[in-house]
């Protein structure tokens, strides 16, 4: 991978190893609760279901879902069920991983707006959720015909699913 | 000069463990009381700002600043973390208000120590990594046991003595609700505990709790429109010590004793022993309470230890001490610990601190510590 620094000598690897004194990293370790609102929503993935809470203030239906409108600061106890399909929003190819190895296949991150049967939502503030998006090419994206694309849940077998985000593998394109 | 007030505070938690509840949670039902106790404010019209004050490596998020602003109704607002205690929020809100550019201002901190499986690995990661993590002690807790053996000589404290506090406080904070460590202890039962690190055993050396605590800072116009008690904060100080530990000075906590001059110049205390009618200190350890009243200026660093002994800081002292308890009998909820002090004496100035309430309440001093390794202090001098 080819990195131009401008006005400068960047270091080689090896260099920057060389001066370096001490090598450590964290050992940080946590168990982190769900929560009430977050812990209905997994149990909800296990059952195959995207659960949201509506606010009757703004009617947004918040997914993941808080017991509180961020926007309204009202409480919330009204839980909707959100259908597993939606609409792209935006999408993009990913090459390099976090720790900028070559991935050996692509992989498409996605923005899903998720319908909800029953309410109807601006383009700007909807219940939206952040997944990989499986049954589209490279070529779908760049030349950026997966906009809008219908995509739907495609889930893991309801054995294998841990009441996690991951119980959904990835948002499938249906081509129409 | 125009005053600024606390005008609503609001908690949740004090618990060992709360699995059942997000920090999100916690923190958005602390704040819903002090909403209501602040005249009930709506945070979504009525504030002009919120702080959060945490620190990333207890959160177990990077960047946690992100996270603050939902459950505070602080969406699309002015917000910000401070990665301090969480007095050092309440002076960012004094410095808003006296500023002019915020009337309202929310204050959060919260936490889970709960949740953090790798604490001491987290606790250490604080110190130098050149040339002091390398060292890997077997127990952080020498870095403050170190000063204490220093600071106990030079004081003529003896174990006794630190039973002495550690009795008094834990007993103190049987008359709280939030002290899920409070304890009816004895001389004996004190002395025959266990070292963790010599001179400091678990007694003296507080443990953790969850907790979420939200605070509402006002000037002085909107106080009075909103409450009849408001609670004025008349000086806030705060100093930080060489980050080299072994250089730093141990008989005498300066970073407090300075925090303390600021405070005390601005709020115009002359005679800290005399003025205030009660105090609320850190007291993570034992040794460093005692410390702090020093440092403080409510005890001569030649007579600290018989005060201590005459009970001058017991609750029929002529200067009680954490009179609902502290840090040894609520736990530390990490950054929330140094709002702990200040909610316990808030409750007393307004006369709501139940059976912890004391017969005369009106001027109190606040001291917030970071913790172990550290040396960042702040001062809070409240009356009503
Ligand atoms: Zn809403």
């Amino acid at each position: 991978m080819g990195v131009s620094i401008r006005g400068g000598t960047p270091l080689r690897d090896e260099e920057f190893r060389a001066v370096i004194k001490e090598i450590d990293s964290p050992r940080a370790r946590y168990s982190m609760a769900a929560g009430i609102a977050y812990s209905r929503f997994l149990e909800g993935l296990k059952r195959g279901e995207i659960l949201g809470t509506y606010c009757p203030s703004c009617r947004l239906v918040h997914i993941p879902p808080k017991i509180y409108c961020p926007y309204c600061f009202k409480h919330l106890t009204r839980w909707v069920r959100a259908s597993d399909e939606g609409r792209v929003v935006t999408a993009v190819v990913s090459y390099l991983s976090a720790t900028l190895e070559t991935l050996e296949k692509p992989e498409i991150i996605g923005i899903i707006r998720l319908d909800v049967p029953g309410h109807r939502f601006s383009s700007y503030r909807f219940p939206g959720i952040l997944h990989r998006i499986c049954g589209a090419s490279e070529d779908d994206v760049k030349t950026q015909r997966i906009f809008d694309a219908r995509v739907k849940a495609r889930w893991l077998p309801e054995d294998k699913r841990t009441g996690s985000i991951n119980d959904i593998e990835c948002f499938e394109v249906i081509w129409g | 000069m125009p005053k600024i007030a606390l005008v609503g505070m609001g908690y949740t938690g004090f618990t060992r463990s709360s699995e059942h509840l997000s920090f999100r949670e916690m923190v958005y039902q602390a704040a819903v009381k002090a909403y209501n106790d602040a005249g009930g404010i709506d945070p979504r019209r009525d504030v002009d700002a919120f702080i959060s004050c945490q620190e990333d490596f207890w959160e177990g998020v990077s960047i946690s600043d992100e996270f603050a602003p939902d459950q505070l109704g602080g969406v699309l607002k002015p917000v910000y973390t401070v990665t301090g205690d969480g007095l050092h929020c309440v002076a960012n809100a004094y410095m808003m208000i006296r500023s002019g550019v915020a009337d309202i201002v929310v204050v959060e901190s919260h936490g889970k120590p709960s949740e953090i499986i790798s604490m001491s690995d987290i606790v250490w990661f604080s110190t130098d990594p050149i040339y002091v993590r390398p060292l890997k002690l077997p127990n952080p807790h020498a870095l403050q046991a170190l000063e204490a053996r220093v600071y106990m000589r030079s004081r003529g404290l003896r174990r006794e003595d630190l039973g002495l506090y550690v009795i008094q406080s834990l007993g103190n904070a049987l008359l709280s609700d939030r002290a899920p460590y409070a304890a009816k202890l004895d001389l004996d039962g004190y002395l025959e505990a266990e070292y963790v690190v010599d001179p400091l055993t678990a007694y003296d050396i507080a443990r953790y709790s969850d907790a979420a605590i939200v605070a509402v800072v006002a000037s002085e116009e909107i106080a009075r429109k909103l409450t009849d008690q408001p609670v004025w904060i008349d000086g806030v100080g705060w100093a930080t010590e060489i980050s080299t530990i072994s250089m730093r000075s141990m008989e005498e906590d300066v970073a407090t004793k300075l925090a303390a001059r600021m405070a005390y110049d601005q709020a115009n205390v002359k005679d800290p022993r005399r003025e205030f009618d009660f105090a609320e200190v850190d007291e993570r350890y034992s040794y460093k309470a005692i410390q702090a009243i020093e440092a403080l200026g409510l005890a001569r660093i030649d007579t600290v230890a018989s005060d201590l002994r005459d009970g001058s800081f017991s609750r029929s002292g002529s200067l009680p001490v954490n009179p609902s308890g502290g840090a040894l009998g609520e736990g530390v909820p990490l950054e929330a610990h140094g709002l702990a002090r200040l909610l316990s004496a808030y409750e007393q100035l307004r006369g709501r601190a139940g059976r912890a309430q004391l017969s005369d309440a009106e001027k109190a001093v606040v001291h917030g510590w970071r913790g172990l390794g550290t040396s960042s202090s702040i001062v809070l001098v409240l009356s009503r």
